[in-house]
């Protein structure tokens, strides 16, 4: 894939976050371009979900640039996100579990049609689409009518994932997809991740798992007690390694302005 | 126009009767035991008291009062199930139909104020207290258990002091009389039942025909004509045997006509999806940029209004309020019948007609037990018992759901 001459959809650069005293992210950049899937990896406290909420416009940065498309943009609160096409799974997936597939996928944007006097919901054309957009996506579910509480771990992230892409949205991030997941519930939600990458959307992953990581990102971006370590293309790094870098046992050692290893790495 | 082709992952049930009979029987195996049980309650309870008061409890006469019986609570109930959806109790829908009637009841026949302006005050009432409930538990975050615990003792001062040293009021106005004295015979009757027939038959053939041109599995034809059938059938029994004595109460009208409507409401437009959604999960709603709060104010707006409705009703039919209308039953028998048709007290969970399927168990109940005159304290038992019955079948049938991984 020709990654060097594009502009990134989405770039980050020297984002700072405080949370008081406390300063969760400190110099930090990240990007990801359309069709690419890229990971957020780091230990516990490295900045991970800080660096995602910051995206998805719940926590506003105190400093740095947002470029959408090349364009310097503002997110300061969810809905700023939301605009722009960006989507965000938590790992919670935040689905109602007494309703259906269908009632899930559009919650809050139901498609409605006229009744007489009335307005309705058109299920009709829901339906439609969810199955449309179910199928295209390769999601295996019983019935678009099944409640969400007969679903299991994988197919709920799925349904999750659906939901987020149903809205035409560009980037997607996802929060630990497969963290409470089996073997095979595993492989189907990484299979769908790399459809989205097929589709066109981009895609950020944040895992604790090295192997999922390893296995549908083209990307990784390194955080270490919030600083940027760096980006590293998968090819190019193993597994031991990236350990390292996570915990800080190689690589540079945390100086926000030293982007050498990044420079070195990724291209 | 696309048609989408079959996808056998999608396990929809395969056309024809045979399908829908192998989807039911699938259904039932894995604990979705649908409204099942109850109906074979209701059999079983009817053909018991059928059979202990040698046949008085299928006379005409008695079938009407049950049905008057059953509008005013009834109507209560489906502000109830309101409330059990969004996952939330009110516990004043007693005393607010109580305080509502009593309103009406005081500006009726103190002031002098005609009949219709009284009721709509009396709703008025109900409304304005709903607000007050859905502000306070919106507002401030507590509990509606809580909130309407301290309104169900406030509302009760508000009644006393409505009422004033009169203590019981007598009904005279022929509008309020009228709401539970009025009935339909003859041409009047079958009409009402032929639009009830006509709506359940149009509801069914035109989803099912925009099902199918939108290239969608849809239930089979047969299905729908059975089931219109099946209406048709109780409801001309209904006119029938009803007419047998004074005709089909106004007041059983107002109630199915309340439960068809709040039905069309809830499965249909997109408010009613915000109910079950909040009633799910809260959390994801308020993600999906449902306005929660906004949800919950108008859902005990309407569980008051209903409230005072039904209290209403129940004024019209014994013709009189006093200091203990609508502390009694009204409260605990409304949440029961909305529980017993099926409304989860967990939120999300049931429909509007549990309302009517829940109330017609509890004042069967009551209505054979008065007949056989068993005494009060036996009454009070079993009705507690069958609501626990109702509710165990519905908590193994969950257990079921659970274990068949459905």
């Amino acid at each position: 894939m020709a990654v060097a001459q594009r502009v990134p959809l989405l770039e980050l650069s020297g984002i700072h976050k405080s949370f008081g005293a406390v300063q969760a992210l400190a110099d930090v950049r990240f990007d990801v371009s359309p069709g690419e899937v890229v990971a957020l990896v780091g230990d516990n406290g490295a900045g991970k979900s800080t660096l995602v909420k910051v995206i998805a416009g719940i926590h506003p940065i105190d400093s740095g640039t947002i470029r959408w498309a090349g364009n310097e943009v503002r997110i300061n609160a969810p809905t700023d996100a939301t605009a722009l096409g960006i989507a965000t799974v938590y790992q919670d997936l935040a689905l109602c579990d007494n309703l259906d597939v269908v009632a899930n996928l559009f919650l809050g944007r139901e498609a409605t049609g006229r009744w007489g006097p009335l307005v309705v919901m058109d299920e009709v054309s829901m339906e439609r689409r969810a199955i449309a957009t179910l199928r295209r996506l390769a999601v295996k579910i019983p019935s678009v009518r099944t409640p969400i509480e007969a679903l299991s771990g994988g197919q709920r992230q799925s349904v999750a994932v659906a939901r987020s892409v149903l809205w035409d949205n560009k980037v997607v991030l996802l929060d630990e997809p497969t963290a409470a997941l089996g073997v095979a519930q595993t492989r189907e939600v990484l299979d769908l991740v790399r459809r989205l990458r097929e589709e066109g959307h981009a895609v950020v992953l944040i895992s604790h798992n090295l192997g999922d990581v390893f296995e549908v990102a083209d990307r990784i971006t390194v955080l270490r007690l919030g600083r940027y370590v760096g980006t590293f293309d998968r090819e190019k790094v193993g597994n031991e390694e990236l350990v390292g870098y996570m915990t800080g046992a190689i690589g540079p050692t945390a100086r926000s302005d030293d982007q050498s290893v990044a420079a070195d790495v990724t291209k | 126009m696309t048609t989408l082709e079959r996808d056998p992952r999608l396990g929809v049930d395969e056309p024809g009767l045979g399908g829908v009979f192998a989807g039911y029987r699938r259904r039932i195996a894995s604990g979705d035991l649908g409204q099942m049980p109850v109906v074979l309650g209701i059999i079983a309870i009817w053909a018991i008291f059928a059979v202990a008061s040698g046949g008085n409890f299928l006379k005409p006469v008695n079938l009407v009062n049950l049905a008057l019986q059953m509008a005013a609570i009834g109507t209560i109930a489906v502000g109830v199930v309101f409330v059990l959806l969004l996952g939330e109790i009110d516990l004043t829908v007693g005393i607010v139909s109580g305080l509502a009637a009593s309103v009406m009841a005081v500006v009726n026949t103190k002031a002098g104020l005609p009949g219709p302006l009284a009721v709509a005050i009396g709703l008025g009432v109900g409304v304005l207290i709903g607000l007050i409930h859905g502000f306070w538990i919106t507002r401030f975050k507590i509990p509606s258990f809580v909130v309407t615990l301290a309104g169900l003792i406030g509302w009760q001062g508000a009644l006393l002091f409505v009422l004033g040293d009169t203590g019981t009021i007598n009904m005279r106005d022929d509008f309020v009389v009228g709401l539970a004295g009025t009935f339909f015979q003859g041409v009047a009757a079958w009409i009402i039942a032929a639009l009830f027939v006509l709506y359940v038959a149009l509801t069914g053939i035109v989803g099912r025909r925009r099902r199918l041109s939108g290239g969608l599995p849809a239930e089979a034809a047969m299905v729908v004509w059975i089931r219109v059938v099946v209406v048709a059938a109780l409801s001309a029994a209904t006119v029938l045997v009803l007419g047998g004595d004074r005709g089909l109460p106004l007041s059983l009208v107002f109630l199915l006509g309340l439960v068809l409507i709040m039905d069309y409401v809830v499965s249909r437009t997109r408010f009613g999806r915000m109910i079950y959604a909040v009633g799910g999960n809260a959390e994801a709603a308020l993600r999906s940029g449902i306005p929660v709060d906004r949800v919950r104010v108008v859902v005990f707006v309407l569980a008051s209004l209903f409230a005072a409705w039904g209290g209403m009703l129940a004024a019209s039919r014994l013709l009189a309020v006093n200091q203990s209308s609508g502390s009694g039953v009204e409260l605990l028998n409304a949440i029961a019948a909305a529980v017993i048709g099926g409304a989860s007290l967990f939120g999300g969970r049931g429909t509007i007609w549990a309302a009517v399927i829940g109330i017609l168990v509890i004042q069967s109940i009551s209505n054979g037990m008065d007949l056989l005159s068993f005494p009060s304290p036996v009454k009070l038992m079993v009705t507690g018992a069958v609501l626990l019955a109702a509710v165990t079948i519905d908590a193994l049938a969950r257990r079921g759901r659970a274990s068949t991984g459905r």
